[in-house]
């Protein structure tokens, strides 16, 4: 397949709107191609759209759909010759889940965090999604091995417990939530901050991220440490989120990466008391990560109207349900986690709600380097996914920011500096950070670019990039956005004007990391000794079995193998 | 005959506890032992009475016939039917779900589960409400305080008590049963009762207003309920109600006492804010106590597929959901379903009798290893290999963890999924011959 003319954005290849022609041959891009010619004269190109944190299968999602039969009804799509039915909004099912992302150029998608017990359901489901590649993310910070292994300094067992855990869990890479709070959420508390204790653990939350964040670059993993802060979602949390970027500055990263990456800042760059003083402190986040390169973020958008909010922060679920009286809905997992479901609407009437929304642009705007912040909305948290084209345009357009704050309370611009903000995005800032940054900082050497050799991920949108002006046109920008002309994966046109074309399963990527075997030895003693007394499972019926990934894409890391560098 | 295989840690497929320590003992391609299980498990996995044929009814009498007729008359029956009811679910894997689902959408059918007549009410008080939960192993290593309400684990979870409940041990429970608080709370002094430190026989019907009189007195409302509230004093409640409150972490089982008791999804709506509210003074959870060992997949596998965990109706090619309307009974009851397949479960002996007289009327195919009640009104029966025991595949627990089944012995039987993947490709071939000819 050759495509021709498209005028290219690929800025992990210094290629910033060229016109040129694109080559595949046997799903990868490549020197020379033949065979179906797409003429894309003039059009919008850019690697297939790569999320890094978005939640999209597992018990939490489930719980999701099982709870709001009113959000499945949004949406509806009966089947047809090719596509199964969707339905839902914040919730869809699996395979709108699929087919939505291509429809919006998107090709791989990272489920943002997985219990390892409960690891066999979340792959039961993203084997359900169509077309796109995926992964997921482990949750280790409330894990009572890792909590043991951190309190007696052996970062060694660490490590060899988190390789043992990603391959247990068929896991991509290490997430942290509310480090220590699920753990208290066992008995109905929560930990206040990075340096208080955990209950029955002696070891404080700090110090669990600190030693994950070594463990992680001991096994050389492809991503680093992706982190959800303490105090999420509350007034004054800023402070906590600079003292945790803050202690993990000196750790070296083991690849050309970041050393932690943090989800859905918009969540914790909150200032005040509480929340009738509540207002942002974006640009203070925002000066430590223009002065910091171990730290990159996301941004966890939130946009207004429907959301189902879904966390392993079980504390901050139950916060939500107390505050909206909405239903609510926890679960505990055994020996490693907590979570929650509340569905949620935001409201432009809601002076706390406009403050988040302008919080998270404010972010990404006075970022300077858009390698260090991706576009996310937290789907479903902040908005569902469907929505990116919404957040893409108010960061290219200044009108259309101003237009949307006119329309907010008038108490805004006292409480964020959204309005002084005159930066517009451009089509490059946009493609890294809706692509190459994401696989950057997931460490995924074939996604998010265009060189030979790369995965031929491609989205073609119907826009000409010389005659849009993206600020004024904004309209027309974020429906082309919404219906990719074309969207490629692996070579296979998935999506054309927005009418799904095929639907090839995705691959599912986890992360197979090596320790040594003296670390292992050490550790199964312990594994053990959980299993026989703790656990309500067998430590033989624990594992993901591999008949449930049929579409596997294996990635070695660990001490014993030798690594390329990540472009 | 060769030497005896163990097969250790083996995931029992009785009932919603999947206890995954079974140990079976198979010589030959028989099972000659089972240890752990209990006696409702072991009698499962040491396999019974079995139909062995495909039959299909001519003249009013079930013949014998090959399995490809019986496919092909199956499909005619979904093909032919304006809205087929795929009922059932409960007693196979996620695997066969999956295929059920898509024979679902392919004939335009409605596809329920047993829950219509077990938890489904449960469902809709958590569509209201929401769950508070978590795993078993959550409730073993930290729960001090337990309350089983309208349940018999008993005698219908045997080995709840001992592994995950109150009789079990873990890290902040070391002391076991000695160290909790146990309180039952039913119609009638069951088994469970017997393992109670306080037992409150409570009025038949009477479940919501206790719950009510509880939430009362746990708000601080208690001057407004009367003396006596479903048979128990307002004094013994508000013992419990401070028994409830001062728990360091409590958890609730409920069965199906509440949920199809009067009131019905009612009282699991009340159950549910009870328990949210005790969140406010302690920590608490609630499960309700899944019967079949994979009524909990069919509705997770229902859930990521149609967005809905039972009752889906696929007539319109989109998946609906109106419990009250697209649910097996009302379906029945109004005449509207016009064929049905019946599948790991047995509707004959557990749909109410007018429901069962309904089913009688139209075209039912069954799948199961075993013949029961449905097999009498059924038109065409198809016998399978018991999934759990001859074929592997998925499960969920009663607190929606899923595990893998073990294939124990061999069976000369197809699997539930392959079973529904032949009456797929036979209505889809019928299909196109039928479009053919149209042409």
């Amino acid at each position: 397949m050759i495509i021709k003319g498209g005028m290219v954005y690929d800025p992990a290849n210094g290629i910033y709107g060229e016109e040129m022609d694109l080559c595949i041959d046997k799903g990868k891009i490549a020197e020379d191609g033949k065979g179906e010619v797409i003429d894309a004269r003039g059009l919008l190109v850019m690697p297939g759209g790569v999320d890094a944190h978005s939640h999209i299968a597992g018990k939490k999602v489930n719980t999701g759909r099982i709870m709001r039969p009113d959000d499945s009804r949004l949406g509806t799509e009966a089947r047809t010759a090719i596509c199964r039915p969707s339905t839902g909004y914040t919730v869809p099912n699996c395979y709108a889940i699929g087919y939505r992302y291509a429809r919006m150029g998107y090709t791989t998608v990272f489920e943002a965090a997985s219990p390892i017990l409960e690891a066999r359901h979340t792959h039961e489901e993203l084997e359900a999604i169509p077309i796109i590649d995926k992964g997921a993310l482990t949750l280790f910070g409330n894990n009572w091995q890792v909590m043991e292994c951190v309190r007696d300094r052996d970062i060694s067992k660490l490590a060899a417990y988190v390789a043992w855990a990603l391959r247990a869990a068929r896991g991509y890479g290490v997430k942290i939530v509310n480090p220590g709070g699920g753990e208290a959420w066992g008995f109905g508390s929560n930990v206040k901050g990075i340096n208080d204790p955990v209950p029955g653990f002696d070891v404080t939350p700090g110090e669990i991220i600190k030693a994950l964040a070594e463990a992680n670059e001991m096994l050389r993993l492809p991503h680093s440490i992706h982190v959800h802060f303490n105090n999420t979602g509350k007034p004054g949390n800023y402070t906590t989120a600079l003292e945790t970027l803050d202690l993990l500055k000196d750790i070296k990263p083991s690849r050309m990466r970041q050393v932690v990456h943090v989800t859905h800042m918009q969540f914790s760059a909150y200032g005040g008391t509480g929340w009738r003083d509540f207002e942002s402190k974006a640009p203070i986040i925002a000066d430590y990560f223009n002065a910091h390169d171990h730290a990159t973020m996301d941004m966890g958008q939130l946009l207004f109207g429907s959301a189902t909010t879904m966390t392993a922060d079980a504390p901050l679920e139950y916060g939500n349900a107390r505050l909206t009286h909405n239903k609510w809905s926890n679960h505990d997992i055994e020996l490693e986690e907590a979570s929650g479901v509340v569905p949620m609407i935001y409201s432009k009437k809601v002076l706390t709600n406009a403050v988040q929304w302008a919080i998270g642009l404010e972010l990404a705007l006075l970022v300077k380097d858009p390698w260090k912040i991706l576009m996310t909305t937290d789907n479903p948290n902040g908005s569902p996914f469907v929505n990116y084209p919404e957040v893409i345009t108010l960061l290219m357009s200044q009108p259309k920011r101003e237009a949307e704050m006119a329309t907010l309370h008038d108490q805004l611009p006292k409480r964020t500096t959204l309005a002084e903000i005159q930066r517009e995005m451009d089509w490059t800032d946009i493609a890294i950070m809706t692509r190459a940054a994401s696989a950057r900082i997931l460490g995924m050497q074939d996604k998010g670019h265009l060189g030979p050799g790369a995965d031929a991920d491609i989205t073609i949108y119907n826009l000409k990039v010389d005659e849009v002006d993206t600020s004024k046109d904004h309209a027309l920008v974020k429906k082309a956005l919404s219906s990719a002309k074309y969207t490629i994966k692996g070579g296979v046109v998935v999506s054309k004007e927005g009418q799904i074309q095929a639907t090839p399963p995705g691959r599912t990527f986890w992360v197979d990391a090596g320790v040594p075997k003296e670390d292992s030895d050490r550790l199964m003693a312990d594994i053990e000794e959980k299993f026989a007394r703790y656990y309500s499972v067998q430590l033989s019926n624990y594992a993901v079995q591999d008949a449930y990934l049929p579409h596997a894409k294996v990635i070695k890391a660990g001490l014993s193998v030798p690594l390329q560098e990540v472009a | 005959m060769s030497e005896p295989i163990l097969i250790k840690d083996a995931v029992c497929s009785f009932c919603g506890c999947l206890c995954d320590d079974i140990d079976v003992e198979v010589a030959g391609s028989r099972i000659q032992r089972v240890k752990h299980a209990c006696r409702l498990g072991s009698s499962k996995i040491m396999g019974h009475e079995r139909m062995q044929n495909p039959m299909i009814r001519k003249n009013g009498e079930l013949v014998a016939t090959s399995f490809q007729e019986a496919y092909d008359r199956a499909a005619q029956i979904l093909l032919a039917a304006n809205e087929p009811l795929l009922y059932g679910w409960a007693c196979t894997s996620c695997e066969a779900h999956k295929k059920g689902i898509l024979l679902a959408e392919e004939v335009g059918g409605v596809i329920d589960s047993t829950a219509t007549v077990c938890h489904g009410p449960s469902v809709i008080g958590i569509e209201e409400k929401g769950l508070p939960g978590a795993t078993l192993g959550q409730v073993k290593n930290r729960a001090d305080t337990i309350v089983f309400w309208g349940c018999n684990p008993a005698e219908a979870h045997p080995r709840h008590f001992l592994r995950y409940s109150s009789n079990s041990s873990g890290r902040f429970t070391p002391q076991g049963r000695d160290g909790r608080k146990v309180v039952v709370v039913d119609v009638r002094e069951t088994r469970t009762a017997k393992n109670a430190d306080k037992f409150f026989r409570i009025n038949p019907g009477s479940d919501y207003e206790v719950i009510s009189a509880l939430r009362m007195l746990i708000a601080g409302k208690g001057e407004s309920i009367p003396e006596e509230v479903g048979g128990v004093l307002k004094a013994d409640l508000a013992d419990l109600a401070d028994v409830l409150k001062s728990a360091r972490f409590g958890a609730l089982f409920f069965g199906l006492g509440i949920t199809h008791s009067r009131g019905r999804y009612k009282n699991i709506d009340n159950a549910l804010s009870l328990v949210a509210e005790l969140n406010q003074y302690s920590k608490f959870v609630i499960m309700p106590m899944r019967g079949h060992y994979n009524v909990g997949g069919i509705g997770q596998t229902l859930a990521w597929s149609s967005g809905y965990p039972m009752s889906v109706d696929y007539t319109r090619g989109a998946p609906y959901f109106n419990p009250g309307e697209t649910a097996a009974c009302d379906l029945l009851a109004r005449r509207d379903a016009d064929a049905a397949l019946v599948i790991a479960a047995d509707a004959g002996s557990n749909f109410p009798r007018a429901i069962v007289e309904a089913l009688a009327e139209i075209p039912v195919i069954q799948i199961d290893p075993y013949e029961n009640p449905t097999t009498l009104l059924s038109d065409v029966v198809i016998p399978c290999a018991i999934a759990g025991v001859e074929v592997e595949g998925t499960a969920y627990r009663m607190d929606g963890l899923a595990l893998r089944l073990r294939k124990m012995v061999d069976c000369s039987l197809p699997s539930d999924e392959e079973i529904l993947t032949h009456i797929l490709e036979s209505v889809q071939k019928q299909r196109g011959s039928m479009s053919t000819k149209e042409a």
